[in-house]
């Protein structure tokens, strides 16, 4: 731990992983307690204020709040995003009747047990944690919010209640009755989407905390969840539980492929990790504009936190999240790359120069993002540029620059997925020809449009750049996402496949590469928790309350990092443990009896022992 | 000789130069930071190149792993396979070494340069209205105080700007006072170098403390001669009636 004296201070409670633990603790008190606990009241005010703060010796009561709250969080992103990815694929099962989309959604609806369990256990861990270190904080919190807390539980019984009755009820409600489960699915993420946004009106009230007026406990409550970040934060957030969802079902099959003996092993979980990756990219496609959203909102609700944020201490985080987020991207098109290449089979030489085309503007853009304003330099160094801003490439330093990038490698992945999309398959269609013209042209204009609205953003007031250049430039990409979409789609309707999908034929480092994806976004996630909650800095609740602990400082960046790489460690090894524990009862059953013998087919090998001739991975 | 590797090598090296000694030619040199973060972008865009279809796979590690296995060879590629794998460890401890071994330079910063304000200057706004007399007066005052840094056309190159390092800010940069709001510019010039909070550390900047000097009005009035001067608009949450 570094002086308080050099840094700044701030507190890391992950405000959103209270939630969990409050509901924990609401539940079980709202229903069995509530009237002893009206009455009692006034004595636990006062016994709850004589003591401020408690600490664990050895790790200190921050960092184990801090990892707690983390694994909490990510949990809940993984147990809010995995029903929108099984309801997704069983919707599309129940539209297309292909049985492997609805047995792939039950796969992961069975893991949600197990990790809704989980997720359940750290979030009474932290509330326990949270009542008994930050006990002033937590009365604060409690009587400005409990009615909410009453909400919440009754959202948590409700989750819990349609959740067994979608998993249970899966094989029963087929047929005439598949409708009815849809609507469960659609029920089950209703409620999660409630249990989500109710506690996330918590962490960011702590962040930006609004005036509350006169009223009841219910008004009171409502106004104070009412604040300038709460919608930002819930936006950002369903998006991001769509992309840790589709990514960590990459990451699940591109274990499971590379285990895999069997070729319909190998072919169900190459496809599967094309879903997971699918759907992952699907959700990171917009996220960077609902994180745009949410700074802007910082930035507007206090100057001082947005520059904390954006320019300040925190600043350097997000050319760490500019990395995390280049190597998603790198790796998410270098997927789809992968899948034209080996999947279908004689493709490679067509999409050669298009795939080289993608990857230089994707790096070029990526080179930008990473370009800090300020920059690392020896003092030799910042001599010679004059200061330790570049005179040249500074100016990829702010925010016009990195909007622009952004946009135009949300289109470049966006692109792969419909060159992936059109890869063995002609168009038959008269007005094919004219169709892939205009959208050709559209792009090269979208393209050169979202460029020159960046430069010109270079030379106009900021509320003009922030109010319109940048909202038209997520327009535009928007605009192409959303016309190219059902224009691809109605093309490859009557066009003629000229080449099969070949499933099962990707190599080794695809499976790789879904783990690495997944890897990042849990990185992504703990790296940004711990911006969002240390941009507080000195205060428990920004203004209101602040951090008189000995841990009212913000530890140094690289202190942070190990944290945040101990948290994206602990739940790789959680996420493991809840997928192995949930496919033991596979393994049984695909064991053979005893004395019995099974045949291996020819080309059957694991795929990560390297023995798979069909995998091609030969150097000899 | 020719093949991915080759290829890969070249345009490594090719970058290298580029960014090492072409590129200072037309402007300021870059730090190794920013030179290793662009090529490891570059190899990185090799690599995913490179191993995207089993062909290509194996024309760009194929010969490096029959190189690092040894098999078959003999005479010169035996040698050079050794002396690869005596030079690396080597090297990797070289630079280990020279990481470690204490030095008298100061270390690599990571400034920053533009951290929070106080609290008490959040959300001000200048009191004075934009009219021409208050912007000429703000310039009046901005040429008597400011321009010996900060310079005459605003751009930090003040006669006096060459005895600092770092230098004076150049105002009309679109990465400086146009990011900010008055309010900071208030703060900063209010307070100077030294009112620089610990997250501002190592505190590299001169400039004085003017509040000792100036009054706020003139402050506010220099503020606003600065940004029309500068050609730039401060940062706010409402558009501009004009």
């Amino acid at each position: 731990m570094t002086s308080a004296g050099q840094l700044r201070h701030a507190t890391v409670v992950q405000g959103k992983n209270r939630m969990p633990g409050l509901l924990k603790l609401g539940s079980f008190l709202a229903l069995l307690f509530l009237p002893a606990l009206a009455m009692a009241a006034g004595g636990a005010e006062v016994q709850a204020m004589s003591v401020e703060y408690r600490d664990v010796p050895g790790i200190g009561s921050r960092n184990l709040v801090w990892v707690v709250a983390q694994q909490h969080l990510l949990l809940a992103g993984f147990v809010l995003g995995v029903p929108i990815f099984a309801w997704i694929c069983e919707l599309v099962g129940w539209k297309t009747k292909e049985p492997r989309y609805d047995k792939l959604a039950k796969e992961f609806t069975k893991l949600l047990t197990s990790a809704y369990a989980t997720t359940a256990l750290f979030g009474g861990i932290l509330l326990f944690l949270l009542i008994g270190l930050y006990p002033k904080l937590m009365a604060y919190l409690t009587d400005m919010f409990f009615p909410s807390f009453l909400v919440y539980c009754l959202l948590f019984l409700l989750e819990t209640a349609t959740l067994y009755m979608y998993w249970y009820g899966w094989d029963y409600m087929q047929g005439n009755k598949k409708t009815f489960h849809l609507f469960l699915g659609f029920l089950l993420n209703l409620f999660a989407l409630g249990i989500m946004i109710v506690p996330n009106s918590w962490a960011t009230f702590q962040a930006s905390p609004v005036v509350v007026g006169e009223g009841d406990a219910w008004a009171r409550a409502w106004m104070a969840m009412q604040n300038p970040t709460w919608w930002p934060v819930n936006i950002h957030r369903l998006i991001a539980n769509v992309v840790l969802g589709g990514f960590i079902v990459g990451a699940y099959a591109g274990v499971r492929y590379l285990l895999a003996v069997s070729r319909e092993e190998r072919e169900h979980y190459d496809w599967m990790g094309y879903v997971g990756n699918f759907i992952g990219v699907f959700g990171m496609l917009p996220l960077p504009f609902a994180g745009y959203w949410l700074m802007r909102e910082v930035y507007q609700y206090n100057q001082q936190m947005g520059i904390t944020l954006m320019g300040g201490f925190l600043a350097w985080l997000f050319i760490l999240q500019a990395m995390l987020i280049g190597v998603l991207f790198l790796g998410a098109n270098y997927y789809f790359w992968m899948g034209i290449t080996h999947r279908i089979p004689g493709s490679e030489g067509q999409y050669k120069k298009p795939v080289m085309g993608m990857l230089i503007v994707l790096l070029l853009c990526l080179g930008v993002w990473m370009t800090p304003h300020s920059l690392v330099a020896s003092l030799a160094e910042a001599q010679k540029m004059g200061g330790t801003h570049h005179p040249l490439l500074g100016v990829f330093g702010v925010m016009s620059a990195k909007m622009t990038v952004s946009n135009i490698m949300i289109l470049v992945t966006f692109m792969s997925f419909i060159m992936y999309w059109r890869a063995g398959k002609q168009e038959t269609a008269g007005w094919a020809k004219a169709a892939k013209a205009i959208m050709g042209g559209l792009l090269v204009i979208a393209g050169i449009a979202v460029v020159v609205l960046g430069v010109w953003g270079y030379f106009v007031p900021a509320i003009i750049r922030i109010n319109y250049f940048s909202v038209a430039q997520v327009l535009i990409v928007l605009f192409i996402m959303i016309t190219f979409t059902p224009l691809t789609a109605l093309l490859m309707k009557s066009a003629k496949t000229t080449t099969e999908m070949v499933w099962g034929k990707m190599p080794i480092r695809a499976g790789y590469s879904l783990v690495l994806n997944a890897v990042m976004v849990i990185l992504l996630m703990s790296l940004m928790g711990y911006a969002r909650s240390s941009s507080r800095v000195h205060w428990h609740i920004y203004g209101v309350m602040r951090d008189t602990s000995d841990y009212a400082y913000s530890p140094a960046l690289g202190y942070a990092a190990a944290f945040m790489s101990l948290n994206t460690f602990v739940f790789c090894l959680i996420v493991a443990f809840i997928f192995w524990v949930a496919t033991l009862g596979d393994k049984a059953k695909a064991q053979p009896p005893k004395g019995s013998t099974v045949e291996i087919p020819g080309n059957a090998a694991p795929a990560m022992a390297g023995g798979a001739p069909s995998l091609g991975e030969k150097f000899e | 000789m020719k093949g991915p590797i080759f290829s890969g090598a070249i345009i490594l090296a090719g970058m290298f130069i580029f960014l090492k000694f072409l590129l200072p030619l037309v402007t300021a040199p870059l730090p190794a930071s920013l030179i290793y973060l662009y090529l490891a972008l570059v190899l990185s865009g090799i690599m995913i190149y490179g191993t995207m279809s089993a062909p290509s796979l194996e024309a760009m590690m194929g010969p490096i792993f029959r190189f690092l296995s040894g098999k078959g060879q003999t005479g010169a590629g035996q040698i050079a396979r050794l002396a690869v794998l005596v030079m690396f460890p080597l090297l990797v401890g070289w630079q280990t070494y020279s990481r470690l071994v204490p030095s008298d330079l100061p270390p690599a910063e990571n400034r920053t340069i533009h951290p929070a304000p106080p609290g008490e200057f959040v959300g001000l706004s200048n009191p004075y209205p934009k009219t021409p007399e208050n912007i000429m007066m703000g310039k009046g005052l901005y040429a008597a105080y400011c321009s010996p840094c900060h310079g005459a056309n605003y751009d930090g190159k003040g006669p006096a700007a060459p005895g600092f390092n770092p230098p004076p800010a150049n105002f009309s940069d679109p990465g400086t006072i146009a990011q900010l709001q008055e309010a900071y510019l208030f703060w900063r010039i209010k307070k100077g170098g030294v009112g620089l909070p610990v997250e501002g550390m190592p505190w590299k900047s001169a400039m004085p403390r003017w509040e000792e000097e100036l009054p706020e009005e003139f402050i506010w009035k220099i503020i606003m001669g600065e940004y029309d001067g500068a050609h730039q608009s401060p940062r706010t949450w409402e558009e501009e009636e004009e």
